[in-house]
């Protein structure tokens, strides 16, 4: 129990996808303009990556892990270089089948994330939790803590990163910088802040 | 026409970057960056699947439905990302293993999708190929310079051949632990951007608030 609350803390400030793995970037620059955006971005990543890093583990491990055909009587069959279509399918069809049942059920929610909800599909932060699941061979338990994790430390950083936006709008900064130049430094130095979560571990 | 081609080849390199510029494809680019080969390998990577994607999409841009074409796409540069995968995993094992996921993540990388979008649909397959060519080294040309930068002060090394001797070791180098941590390349790509501007002043964003008054009545 204790170590997946470890891999919790670790998913969310250490190795926070945004700062320190750089993944998500685009949106995480692209739309963090104002805080209130930067929330529904962030919240529709927390909902996707928790859906869909465990159901990627229970992929991963009855199909496409070598030996994992075992059940259907083909051991010898190693299908895991299929997994990044896999991967990119199963996040598709998540967030399809998410934006559906949130129309339906959970208008309010559904508002809050927009047009965002379909972008994701895109987003690096998604395929990338994937993928690393499946490199540390995260278990089913673990990769529900992993996929909720990480999805909370990305929404964390873009919603933090949004507020030091907006304040800054009021700042004099040189003209070379502004904008884009600026951005980059500001993430560094909250990647920094996130850096500094590594004596925890 | 030859004057053409040559253009759609060397813009994306500074004035046209798309990194600084475009702000494509920065998600899986930065991670890689802590040394030298990684960044060449993975530029390499990015080179030839921006190249071949684009080529292909612009052969079949007219018979592709406008509707389902995305998923084509993406299918297609799927395709071509794990072709280069398993060939990195048969002949270069080691470093396929430092660069870990991110080759798959070339996938959602958003350069290979936007010039795919932006550029390959529209236009014939030579130019397309050329764009798709000049972009992945416009792309390469920051990393690389990333690599470079953070390879020699974190470690005193290019290509992992010691340039510098460590202190560690009886040299006068002291090796910066900040150049191998991630927060770094944020610094190093905003002082890039601000280099490339200081150059092209017609790229510099306008603030949307101006606290300089001289600036203020100048508008």
């Amino acid at each position: 129990m204790s170590g997946l609350f470890e891999l919790l803390l670790r998913s969310v400030f250490l190795d926070n996808l945004a700062l320190s793995f750089f993944l998500g970037m685009c949106t995480f620059l692209a739309v963090s303009k104002r805080v209130d955006t930067a929330f529904g971005v962030g919240l529709a990543v927390l909902v996707v990556q928790t859906v869909t890093v465990p159901v990627n583990n229970l992929i991963y491990t009855w199909l496409l892990a070598p030996g994992a055909l075992d059940w259907a009587g083909l051991g010898d069959l190693d299908l895991s270089f299929l997994r990044l279509i896999a991967f990119i399918g199963v996040i598709a069809a998540m967030v399809q089948v998410l934006e559906m049942t949130l129309e339906f059920h959970l208008p309010p929610l559904h508002r809050a994330m927009g047009i965002f909800l379909p972008l994701i599909t895109v987003n690096c932060a998604i395929l990338g939790g994937s993928l690393f699941m499946v490199e540390r061979s995260y278990g089913f338990a673990e990769s529900v803590v992993y996929g909720f994790g990480t999805g909370l430390g990305w929404a964390l950083a873009i919603v933090m990163f949004a507020a030091i936006r907006e304040r800054l709008k009021y700042a004099d900064i040189p003209d070379g910088l502004q904008g884009l130049g600026m951005n980059f430094i500001v993430a560094g130095i909250m990647s920094l802040g996130f850096m500094a979560f590594a004596g925890t571990g | 026409m030859q004057d053409n081609n040559w253009r759609i080849l060397t813009r994306p390199l500074i004035d046209d970057n798309p990194l600084t510029l475009q702000i494509l494809g920065i998600c899986s680019a930065l991670a890689v960056t802590t040394s030298l080969d990684t960044a060449l390998l993975m530029s390499l990577v990015v080179v030839c699947v921006l190249a071949i994607s684009s080529a292909v999409i612009s052969l079949i841009r007219r018979q592709l439905p406008h509707s389902v074409r995305i998923i084509v796409q993406i299918t297609v540069i799927a395709t071509l990302v794990i072709v280069v995968d398993q060939l990195l995993q048969a002949y270069a094992y080691e470093l396929s293993k430092r660069l870990s996921v991110f080759v798959g993540l070339i996938i959602t990388n958003c350069i290979v999708l936007g010039r795919a979008e932006g550029f390959a649909m529209r236009n014939g397959v030579i130019p397309s190929m050329l764009d798709g060519i000049g972009n992945g080294l416009g792309y390469s040309l920051i990393l690389v310079t990333v690599g470079a930068i953070r390879e020699f002060f974190g470690k005193g090394s290019l290509l992992n051949v010691q340039i510098l001797l460590p202190t560690s070791q009886g040299g006068g180098f002291e090796p910066l632990q900040l150049m191998l941590l991630p927060p770094s390349a944020f610094f190093i790509i905003g002082g890039i951007i601000w280099l490339i501007r200081r150059r092209n002043p017609e790229q510099v964003e306008k603030p949307d608030f101006s606290l300089r008054v001289e600036q203020r009545e100048a508008k």
